[in-house]
């Protein structure tokens, strides 16, 4: 038919090609993955069993395993302050874990304001809101120094008295008071003035653990890309939808099928939407085995 | 032809990512300074929030805190509370309110030992030493010991009764033959915790347990008491007792011959 209709409802194709659950199945084990944490955490206060404690910026699991934000560590120690055994431990533990698995994994799978700003993706692809303020590619990259060189100056965390990442986190935990608003502010920022301006565009963790994860093994894979058929959806829902092109397109230029860049946060909405299931998970040496 | 229009493009994109990146640049510095002054607020934190126990000062601690909420989640009295947004406290981080919840002095301290970070300093061992703040009678006219009742409700309170907080016993001029026991707070020993702020029988405390920054002042630096010098010294650092001419200012207004207005005279 024709090509407005289409766009109307991304995944269509994929929807009769597949069946809606096995196209929105990557979206959903994302959010439970992203609610069953939250749920983790939450166990504590709401029914008293304290499997872990903390939250996302510093944890403590089972009692001994220690986990920190290592973003936020950096930020402690550029703020002139020597962080404990503890704090460095948790830090690397979960520096690890992103490195391997890919460190906009975070982004995707874990960080809670991902549902506000997936929704406000979702309703303004609803709502056919075209109208987007561009913002720098860069500009993230700039705040992530901001955020390290501030403290140098100021002697503590800067970032953390608006970061709307913690803030929700916490807040969901020890109560949010005035929080929502920031959480609300960001919503109407990504439906009404910029297409996935906060974690796109600005969010310095999301900068953060994209750098984090520039080596990781696990990565998106177009290995199907000859069957590609340009409806485009892929573009349409992905979050960084820069990233795709040189994998999807880029087989004359001898590029492999692999999504490389470090920005892609592995989030698998690609592999749900397309009908010829061109995209799977895979790894990033699959791509120097190909070339 | 083709190569000259590619060479054009990336010039165009060179320039146009110049461009971006110094504006990025711009506003994230402006930011960046916004943030700053913001937080220079902030930090200026509401005289009746209290650290939890071992806290660095204030400083340091927002620079070491991760706000990560482990210290209240151990505290088992539910003392602690971290700030949020638009707080008169530096959001995310613990605190208390000595009115409403005060902190009460456990033996194995266990918000230090939550703490990952070190913003909680380990070394705090002896729950006795420490510091969160220091409790100031801070209204005279409304304490009712001070005005010749016998409440004694913040000094029976203290977890360090008679070291504290001691009751001074002075003359009632009101009545002319009771006595007034005056709570006074020793802010060397007082730990803090706030017991006595929160057991005021009063509508609002009389006694208030305040950052120690805002509760005390600070002699200068060269500044000596007189009789500890002497006491160190075991002599007299003056020997002989020097005479100043007295001028009493008795006579000067009949000197200036001007009628003095009002006093109690």
């Amino acid at each position: 038919m024709s090509a407005p209709a289409k766009s109307a409802v991304i995944g269509q194709d994929a929807i009769v090609e597949k069946g809606w659950l096995k196209t929105h199945q990557w979206l959903l084990l994302r959010r439970v993955s992203q609610l069953s944490i939250l749920g983790l955490f939450l166990l504590g206060p709401l029914a008293g069993i304290w499997w872990i404690k903390g939250n996302l910026s510093a944890s403590l699991l089972f009692g001994t395993i220690p986990m920190a934000d290592p973003f936020l560590v950096l930020q402690t120690f550029f703020s002139g302050h020597q962080p404990e055994l503890t704090a460095l431990a948790g830090a690397l533990i979960i520096f690890a874990f992103y490195f391997i698995v890919g460190g906009r994994v975070f982004c995707s799978w874990v960080c809670p304001v991902n549902i506000v700003t997936d929704s406000a993706g979702w309703l303004r692809r609803r709502l056919g809101l075209r109208k987007s303020t561009q913002l720098s590619r860069s500009l993230r990259y700039w705040i992530l120094i901001m955020c390290l060189i501030t403290p140098l100056f100021t002697g503590y965390v800067v970032w953390e008295l608006v970061n709307p990442v913690s803030m929700l986190h916490r807040g969901l935990l020890f109560g949010m008071g005035m929080g929502w608003t920031l959480i609300i502010a960001i919503f109407l920022f990504d439906l009404f003035i910029s297409r996935r301006g906060w974690c796109g565009h600005i969010c310095p963790m999301g900068a953060f653990y994209s750098l984090v994860g520039k080596f990781s093994p696990l990565k998106v894979s177009a290995a199907n890309r000859s069957k590609c058929n340009d409806c485009m959806d892929c573009y349409a829902v992905c979050p960084e939808p820069q990233v795709i092109r040189p994998a999807l397109k880029g087989e004359a230029k001898g590029v492999g099928p692999v999504i490389i860049a470090s920005d892609c946060t592995n989030c698998g909405r690609c592999i749900d939407i397309c009908a010829k299931d061109v995209f799977h998970y895979s790894s990033r040496f699959a791509n120097e085995a190909e070339k | 032809m083709a190569t000259k229009k590619a060479n054009n493009q990336q010039a165009l994109s060179r320039r146009q990512f110049l461009t971006d990146s110094g504006h990025a640049a711009c506003s994230v510095g402006l930011l960046g300074l916004g943030l700053g002054m913001y937080g220079e607020q902030s930090k200026t934190h509401a005289a009746l929030a209290l650290r939890p126990p071992g806290a660095l000062i204030e400083d340091d601690f927002l620079g070491a805190c991760v706000r990560c909420g482990l210290c209240v989640e151990d505290c088992p009295y539910d003392t602690l509370k971290l700030a949020r947004l638009f707080e008169p406290v530096t959001t995310g981080t613990p605190y208390f309110d000595a009115r409403k919840v005060p902190c009460e002095m456990c033996d194995d301290i266990p918000c230090v030992k939550a703490c990952p970070t070190g913003a909680l300093d380990p070394q705090l061992t002896n729950i006795d030493d420490a510091r969160m703040g220091v409790a100031v009678l801070i209204d005279r006219e409304t304490c009712l010991n001070m005005q010749g009742l016998r409440c004694d409700v913040c000094y029976r309170v203290c977890p360090l009764i008679e070291e504290a907080i001691t009751l001074n016993l002075l003359q009632n001029t009101r009545t002319g033959v009771h006595a007034i026991f005056e709570p006074v707070v020793h802010s060397d020993i007082c730990t803090g915790c706030g017991k006595c702020e929160h057991a005021c029988v009063l509508e609002e405390a009389a006694i208030k347990v305040m950052p120690r920054e805002l509760a005390k002042g600070e002699l200068g630096k060269h500044y000596r008491w007189g009789w500890e010098e002497k006491e160190k010294a075991g002599k007299e650092l003056v020997p002989d007792i020097i005479d100043l001419p007295n001028r009493m200012p008795s006579n000067s207004a009949e000197k200036l011959n001007i009628a003095p207005t009002g006093g109690k005279k």
